[in-house]
């Protein structure tokens, strides 16, 4: 499991259908987060149905590696689970490249734990004293009096990123805290562990294991969407000041209400 | 073309082909210190050894890889006391004592166990054996020290029982010959003169089967639970130093601190195995006079 989701996802979806025609098909390059990309993936489908005469080159590596890419002109669109950072957006101007943000959807970030435990409902505070290593028996929680295994992402994730900001504001997580290098691998933890606590996109949501509220809010697209759940980020692609065609169409295809119902099955939370 | 020059021609091919791999070697080593050395502009080799946290993308960033070093000796350390028993004993029951029938079962069997994929073995442990070991013993986790540890063990036994077999073929036929014609016992001789004599290769087996279940990666990222602190019971989550290159590499960014750290982290391990490595090879020079002239 070398994070094979993460190092290199290539997929190129390529089409070949334009039966005799010599005209040299367009290519979209779409790059970036991992965590964007099963929107693309989705949304690239059902656009080259529509579009034969477009190619969607799809990979992955990383919100930073899609804005480098970006920068480096190397890319239509860079997909982002985060905002461009001050430098970059900088550099990009300096390489005569002006980023342009689409929001495409909205990711709520689920804290989860295994179906048996009684616990519903935790407090950001609560939340961010478990993440701490504060607080490390679920008696103080209301659960049995068992010790708490706080499961985490690789510091390098971009969801534990906006865990860190949203929940513990950038305090350290405990390093008795357990490590997981995907989303997958959490739900697959909590959902062995009665003891466990852990967090997912909501996209990764699924019965074997048990979302928790949030200061009394449950995540939802709805909740998430009109930002009352409080562990939610936006989910970006850049593109440049004046994309090329394609690119823009395949933009404005996602935005679409039919791009938007492709979001919808993802597990995302589409913007209005 | 002569066949002198063909002669010749042939040697320098086959040097060539020797060659390649060292050079690979070393192309490697220096790659790694290449990236490794600019960790020391921003620690000090003392406070990346010896530091007890390692938080490498906070502000500001700690790189302490001591509780990483200290999990891998510990997962290393507790695989050898399960894994040595059971890899000599067993290399010692086909050799000496079991009949034909089993020993053509039984020695395909561990060499199977040697091909399994760390991965597969990575998914038993984190599936069947870590919920089994957390109902057995009621634990917070059962990703942690025992889990990895029986995991590696698994791992390490076909090197341990296939080398110490080969060092207790090794024993010349004189020895248990002469045991028995002095009428000792096949208990006796084997506990007495065979395994005695195939010392020093049953240390180069255990030795390098420790080198084995200390880079070993997939298994420990897998079962070992990831926690970067020194454990204070075995039935704690640490991570080794391979989980922690592993798991970190894919997103620090390009000649980062982190990245620089990982590859520190990666001289480390390297300084490690090849220590494990130097031991095995002194221990099997050492102890090689033993032979059947001089007894």
């Amino acid at each position: 499991m070398s994070k094979p989701g993460k190092i290199c996802v290539w997929i190129m979806a390529c089409i070949l259908f334009v039966a005799g025609s010599a005209a040299a098909a367009e290519t979209v390059i779409v790059k970036g987060s991992t965590t964007v990309l099963p929107i693309a993936q989705a949304a690239a489908e059902a656009f080259i149905k529509k579009n034969p005469q477009i190619n969607v080159s799809l990979s992955g590596g990383g919100s930073g590696d899609g804005v480098k890419a970006l920068i480096d002109k190397t890319t239509d669109i860079a997909n982002s689970s985060r905002e461009m950072k001050k430098e970059e957006i900088a550099l990009a101007k300096s390489r005569g490249v002006k980023p342009v943000e689409h929001r495409v959807a909205i990711d709520a970030i689920v804290p989860v734990v295994h179906p048996s435990n009684p616990v519903q409902d935790l407090t950001l505070e609560q939340l961010s004293l478990v993440y701490q290593g504060k607080i490390s028996n679920w008696k103080e929680l209301g659960g049995a009096d068992k010790r708490i295994t706080v499961i985490s992402r690789d510091t390098s994730s971009g969801t534990y990123e906006a865990w860190s900001q949203k929940v513990l504001h950038n305090a350290k997580v405990t390093p008795r805290a357990q490590l997981q290098a995907s989303n997958g691998a959490i739900v697959q933890t909590v959902s062995r562990n009665r003891y466990a606590v852990g967090y997912i996109g909501i996209g990764y949501l699924n019965r074997s294991v048990k979302p928790l509220k949030v200061n009394g809010v449950e995540a939802s697209p709805r909740t998430a969407l009109s930002g009352k759940f409080p562990v939610a980020r936006p989910l970006y692609m850049f593109t440049d000041e004046k994309p090329k065609k394609a690119a823009a169409d395949f933009i404005r295809f996602i935005l679409s209400p039919e791009g938007r119902k492709i979001i919808e099955k993802t597990g995302f939370v589409p913007l209005k | 073309m002569t066949r002198s020059f063909r002669e010749k021609l042939i040697r320098k091919a086959f040097f060539g082909f020797a060659a390649v791999s060292i050079i690979f070697l070393l192309l490697i080593i220096l790659f790694l210190f290449r990236e490794a050395l600019p960790t020391f502009q921003f620690v000090s080799i003392g406070r990346f050894i010896f530091g007890m946290e390692w938080y490498p993308t906070y502000e500001p960033p700690e790189f302490g890889i001591w509780p990483l070093i200290v999990g891998s000796l510990v997962v290393t350390s507790f695989s050898t006391l399960i894994a040595v028993p059971l890899g000599v004993l067993s290399a010692i029951y086909i050799s000496e004592i079991a009949p034909p029938a089993v020993k053509e079962i039984l020695k395909p069997a561990i060499e199977l166990l040697a091909g399994l994929p760390s991965v597969v073995l990575g998914f038993f442990g984190m599936v069947v054996l870590a919920p089994w070991l957390q109902d057995t013993f009621d634990l917070p986790t059962g990703l942690n020290i025992v889990n990895a540890s029986i995991m590696l063990a698994v791992m390490a036994i076909p090197t341990i029982s296939s080398i110490s077999e080969d060092a207790l073929y090794s024993v010349p036929r004189e020895f248990k010959e002469a045991s028995y014609a002095l009428g000792a016992t096949r208990h006796e001789t084997i506990v007495k003169v065979i395994v005695p004599a195939a010392l020093s290769g049953i240390s180069t087996a255990v030795i390098l089967g420790m080198a084995r279940a200390i880079g070993e990666t997939m298994v420990v990222l897998m079962v070992a639970g990831g926690a970067a602190a020194v454990p204070e019971s075995i039935f704690d989550s640490v991570r080794p130093m391979p989980a922690s290159i592993a798991a970190e590499m894919g997103e620090a960014p390009f000649r980062s601190n982190h990245y620089h750290a990982l590859f520190a982290t990666g001289v480390v391990l390297l300084v490690l195995t090849l220590a494990f490595n130097f031991i095995a090879d002194y221990v099997s020079h050492k102890f090689r006079e033993t032979g059947s002239a001089t007894l």
